[in-house]
Order: structure tokens, then sequence, then C-alpha cells
């Protein structure tokens, strides 16, 4: 077993672990902590895959944004920051249930299928991921039309969640 | 090296992990936390796809990441919007009990 296989193993048990706690924690400050967890072991995931810019971009937008802003809206929808009742609904061992035959059903398909039990094609000399990706995201002939089109997306959804939350009062 | 294998059971484990939480949390706001695993879950697979695919220079896969960020980004401001609102109304951010459509 290779140095990469054990920090995968390692990686992929913090997420794991990480993302059972996200939906198992009573307090939902401490889901949100959890899930910072398990955004950060993605991360690193992104890294072993070689994915360098995606991982920098999972750490600055989903840990320093999405993150913070669900840690903010956990603090504006409590009065104290107890969570008080149960937390699961009472149907959640049918949620447990689809959950569960839905990762056996995708493991059946997965690891018996040899599709994907390949390894990776080495890096070829002077590979630049970055300048890819950048020339393959505002090149015409490439992803500069989703690329726009997401801005829009992002600007439309700014407003929108600006003028859902305000308070007019 | 790790077997493509790998990165799509992880994926496949943390997409189930995220789809409990949404059909089981009692918490509009847990219900989201699970949405986000699921998206991740998405983005691990195609950044392994992309890093296994036979043609590196084709960046396909990390330009579909990078919209499930931006879309990841919309979807919570968007929800944690109306979370914040239904709370500031109704006094409650339990999926159960906003009701006001149901019969």
């Amino acid at each position: 077993m290779s140095l990469q296989q054990i920090i995968f193993l390692v990686v992929a048990a913090a997420t794991v672990g990480s993302a059972i706690m996200v939906v198992a924690s009573r307090h939902l400050i401490h889901a949100a902590l959890w899930l910072v967890a398990t955004l950060f072991s993605v991360a690193v995931i992104y890294t072993l895959l070689n994915a360098g810019f995606l991982a920098v971009v999972q750490v600055v937008i989903y840990i320093g944004a999405i993150a913070i802003l669900f840690i903010f809206a956990v603090m504006l929808t409590r009065r104290d920051m107890r969570d008080t009742g149960p937390q699961h609904n009472r149907n959640w061992w049918l949620g447990a249930l689809i959950g569960l035959v839905t990762f056996a059903g995708l493991f059946s398909v997965l690891f018996f299928s040899s599709a994907f039990n390949k390894t990776p094609a080495p890096l070829p000399a002077g590979y630049d991921a970055v300048s890819l990706l950048g020339d393959a995201l505002v090149s015409p002939n490439a992803y500069v039309l989703p690329f726009e089109v997401a801005s829009v997306l992002l600007l439309a959804a700014l407003v929108g969640a600006v003028y859902v939350a305000f308070n007019r009062k | 090296m790790v077997p493509l294998t790998w990165y799509v059971v992880l994926s496949a484990a943390l997409f189930s992990i995220g789809l409990f939480g949404v059909l089981s949390r009692r918490n509009a706001i847990a219900i989201l936390l699970g949405v986000e695993l699921m998206l991740n879950a998405v983005n691990v697979n195609l950044a392994a796809f992309w890093r296994y695919g036979s043609d590196l220079t084709k960046m396909t896969g990390q330009v579909f990441a990078i919209i499930v960020f931006a879309v990841a980004a919309a979807e919570v401001a968007v929800g944690l919007a109306l979370v914040i609102s239904v709370y500031r109304r109704h006094n409650t951010v339990i999926a159960d009990e906003i009701d006001l459509l149901k019969w």
C-alpha cells in the first residue's frame, strides 16, 4: 500500500466521520462546525487529485463564505443557542433506510464494475492545470457562456436573498 | 496510486449521508447542511473523473465543479434568506411546523 493510498484512507475516514457528525449532531452550531471539517477534508481530497485550484476555491468559498453564512443563520434563528426537542423527525429510520439502500446500491454498482478500476495517467511534464482551466473558462469555443450565466445567476440569487431577508419594519 | 473506485465509493458514502440528513432532520438549516454534503459528493466525483479521464488537457470536469460551486453559493444564500424570513414571520425553523401550504 503506497503512501498516497494511506493518506487517502485517513482523509476519507475523516470526511465520512465528520459528515456523520454533521447529520447526527444535536447542536446545530456543532453540526455547522463539523461541516467545516468535512469541507476541509474534501479540499485535501482535491489536492490528492492534483486539482489544486479546486482545493483553494473549496477553502475560500465553502469554508470562508458558505460555512460562515450557516453559522450566522444559526445565530439569527435561535433565541438561545441550545436546541430543544428531538433533532430528527419521526420517520428518521425511513431516511436512514433510504440512505443505506442508496449507498448499498451505488457501492454494488461501483465496486464490482471493472470500468472504475483504473489508475490515473501520470501528469505530463510542465503540465499547468490552472492556466488550462483559465483558458477553458474564458475561451469562446469552451465554457465562456456557462461562466457568464453563472455570474448572472449569482447576482440574481444575491439580490433575491437580500430582498427576501430584508426586514421591512 | 489510488484506484478510481475508492473516490467514487467515498463520494457515494458522502452522498448517502447527506441524503439521510435531508430526509431526517427537523431543522430547516440542518436540511441545507445535508444538501451541502450531497453537492460536495458530486464535486468529488467530477474532480476524480477529470483526473482519471483520458485527456488531461480537457478541463471539463473542473469547469463543471466550479459551476457547481457557484450554484451551491447561490442556493445557500437564497435558502438561508428564506429560513430567516420564515423565522421572522412564524418564529420557527422546524420544517414540520412550516405547514401553511399543507391542507
